[in-house]
């Protein structure tokens, strides 16, 4: 039998061109206000607060040594003349991150909840993980055009998987005792969830969110092809005109970008209570005397 | 041989807390099939090799009564821990009834088991199951607040139940800062918070080194002493089981084997799977002094004016050194022996008995363990009396008898 896989393909995608625009045109206005809201925020911080706020927070976070790394790190990213196109870069990968744990989060627990969406959903994660990430990039500008949309679209689906595929294993990985617990003291469904599975797979969920923002970011230097800009303009310019200097000027400030990512999110999901110790370290240290005053009231 | 069967009494008194009528639970694929085929007469084992399904609780039926504490005794894989569930149905019946204050909780909703969870019915784990990310006093107050009770309540109420469990100060600590002793007694709190009128404990003290289980077993005992609840205890252990049990339900295979008093069970197995426990258990815990004494002594009644001369006859007739004296409403007054008492009578001593008596004779409470007279009667010259609350004479424990009842054991 003779059939062509490709051709079927190319109509689904001019069916759906031609029958769904207004739908697409939908999604294109709220991905664009999302990327270009984080974009606008991100350059309007003046550079030297820029390089301050992440010094802290890796001062914070991780450490002096990482910290020290941090600046002269960034330091040498401005001096090369690509601070700009980092933050753009930082920017689309936020954008990503934040729509693929949207989408990737519920998803993950609708895995872990029901074993038919899992057996479902795994094969999909399968496709978008190892088809290789140039394939997206043709429907993604088809749909959408050129420019930041379509680059995070793209992005959107090649780094989502991570953030699924840990969200669903660490709500399975949960000790049976934890549910048993949560179900004998009269949890509801979506209390033992809130409660209990998902505080306890957060370093979990953590690892995922940190997988997607590194996938997100080598996808969103791919992405440049469609014109989704950032440092990935500097690496394309620098192989289209065989500027060995300029691509390797590029390449180093996504790997400085890659780093820096890497080890704040790590730090965030290194520990159970890491994300808590994150959202309220005030009242973590005024903790000593509270006993005191409480038992003798 | 006496036996104290006080327990007996008052644990059977009123209506059950909880019913069981003939509960089954099968594992696997078509339980009905299961359980029709097992009905039609065949094995377990036959049921299993013809469905592949696994019969985790067999016909199992049983009352348990308010305030005491009800042991579900058994080594593992006998269903002991499918049946607790089976109790507040974090696993449901195959078939049967349980009702809790008469009421089948097997009909019940999802809904209406939520409610019966939060506001009758609280449970114990093995490992704790403290959820981490939570302080010990969000992990006391994890039922209330489940429950929908607002902060400064269920906080109020948390710190009382942290503070009957001896944790008052540790209400903002972690649970991996913890021991695994004060870890239980957090669980302890967690479960006592919504003050349930049933405490499901899941083999609660397993986990825990010898000498913190006796303590945290002691603390439970304490608990249920000021305020009286219904507890249903599982566990492998038969220490533990007679230590605390006023009643004890003994598995085998997914069957209830046998339901009575510790002491029931010690006196009368019913089969040699429950003869076979009391070969490691330490029977000296189990008996009290008043179930060895005999009454194999010569006793002598004091009344005013009547001869020691009798009572030596008596004494030399059944040969015996020693005689316990007794006034007429058999309180026992003293302890003499043959050659003291011939001494008072040539002497004609006024009393001859008050005089005569053996000075270091100290007679023991029947309802003391025999483990803490096991000493004081094996270093004894003489036999031992043993009296009751009113200090009537019960009879009193010989080397030999001692000997013969933990020999019992071996």
């Amino acid at each position: 039998m003779d059939f062509e896989i490709g051709s079927g393909v190319d109509k689904a995608v001019n069916y759906v061109l031609d029958n769904y625009s207004p739908a697409l045109d939908v999604i294109a206005t709220a991905i664009g206000f999302v990327t270009s809201g984080i974009l606008n925020l991100l350059s309007a911080i003046p550079m030297p607060v820029g390089i301050a706020i992440f010094v802290v927070l890796s001062l914070w976070r991780v450490g002096f040594g990482f910290a020290l790394f941090t600046g002269l790190a960034l330091w040498l990213v401005q001096h090369m003349g690509l601070w700009a196109a980092t933050m753009e870069t930082l920017a689309l990968v936020i954008a990503s991150t934040f729509l693929a744990m949207i989408i990737g989060l519920p998803l993950g627990i609708a895995m872990a909840r029901k074993d038919t969406v899992a057996a479902a959903v795994r094969p999909v994660l399968d496709l978008m993980q190892t088809m290789p990430a140039f394939v997206y990039l043709i429907p993604a500008a088809m749909f959408f055009g050129l420019g930041a949309v379509p680059g995070t679209i793209a992005t959107v689906i090649f780094a989502m998987p991570p953030v699924v595929r840990l969200t669903n294993l660490g709500i399975r990985q949960v000790h049976g005792e934890f549910i048993e617990a949560g179900q004998a003291f009269g949890c509801t469904p979506s209390q033992l969830l809130f409660k209990v599975q998902l505080p306890n797979a957060l370093p979990s969920i953590m690892a995922g969110i940190n997988q997607t923002i590194m996938l997100s970011l080598s996808m969103v230097v791919i992405a440049s092809m469609i014109g989704a800009g950032g440092i990935g303009n500097t690496v394309l310019t620098g192989i289209q005109r065989l500027d060995v200097g300029t691509g390797f000027e590029g390449g180093l400030a996504v790997v400085i970008l890659a780093v820096i990512l890497d080890r704040i999110t790590q730090s965030l999901g290194k520990e159970g209570v890491g994300l808590r110790r994150f959202l309220v370290w005030k009242p973590a240290e005024s903790k000593v005397p509270q006993p005191r005053t409480a038992t003798s009231s | 041989m006496a036996m104290t069967t006080e327990t007996d009494g008052t644990a059977k008194a009123g209506t059950p807390k909880i019913s069981l009528k003939s509960v089954f639970k099968v594992f696997g694929e078509r339980p009905e099939k299961a359980l029709e085929l097992y009905r039609s007469g065949k094995s377990k084992a036959e049921v299993h090799a013809e469905t592949g399904n696994s019969i985790g609780v067999l016909d199992a039926s049983f009352d348990v009564y308010p305030g005491e504490i009800f042991v579900i005794m058994g080594l593992s894989g006998s269903g002991k821990s499918t049946l607790l569930r089976l109790l507040n149905r974090l696993i449901d019946p195959t078939s049967g009834s349980i009702a809790i204050d008469g009421e089948d909780i097997t009909r019940m909703s999802r809904r209406e088991l939520i409610e019966l969870r939060r506001r009758d019915i609280s449970m114990v784990f093995q490992s704790f199951a403290l959820l981490p990310n939570r302080t010990v006093l969000n992990n006391a107050a994890f039922g209330l607040e489940v429950a929908g009770m607002g902060d400064a309540e269920r906080h109020r109420k948390a710190r009382a139940a942290l503070e009957a469990v001896g944790l008052a100060g540790y209400a903002d600590s972690r649970p991996d800062q913890l021991s695994g002793g004060m870890k239980q007694r957090v669980g302890l709190a967690r479960a006592l918070a919504s003050e349930p009128t049933i405490l499901l404990m899941d083999e609660a003290f397993s986990a825990l080194d010898p000498l913190i289980r006796t303590e945290m077993q002691d603390e439970l005992v304490r608990l249920q002493s000021e305020h009286s609840r219904t507890i249903v205890f599982v566990s492998h252990d038969l220490d533990e089981a007679m230590r605390i049990g006023d009643r004890i339900c003994i598995m085998q295979d997914g069957a209830v084997i046998q339901v009575g008093t510790p002491d029931e069970i010690v006196m009368n197995p019913a089969n040699d799977y429950i003869r076979s426990f009391f070969r490691n258990v330490d029977v000296s815990q189990v008996f009290k002094a008043g179930d060895v004494a005999r009454q194999t002594q010569v006793t002598i009644i004091e009344r005013q004016g009547v001869s020691a001369a009798a009572a030596l006859e008596r004494m030399k007739n059944y040969d015996r050194d020693y005689a316990i004296i007794l006034g007429r409403d058999k309180t026992y007054h003293g302890m003499v022996s043959q050659a003291s008492l011939i001494e008072k009578v040539r002497a004609r001593d006024a009393d001859p008995y008050r005089s005569a008596f053996i000075r270091d004779v100290e007679a023991i409470p029947a309802d003391e363990p025999l483990s803490n007279v096991l000493g004081r009667v094996a270093s004894s010259p003489w036999p031992v009396p043993v009296v009751d609350q009113r200090n009537r004479y019960v009879g009193s424990i010989s080397k030999s008898a001692l000997l013969e009842t933990l020999d019992r054991a071996g």
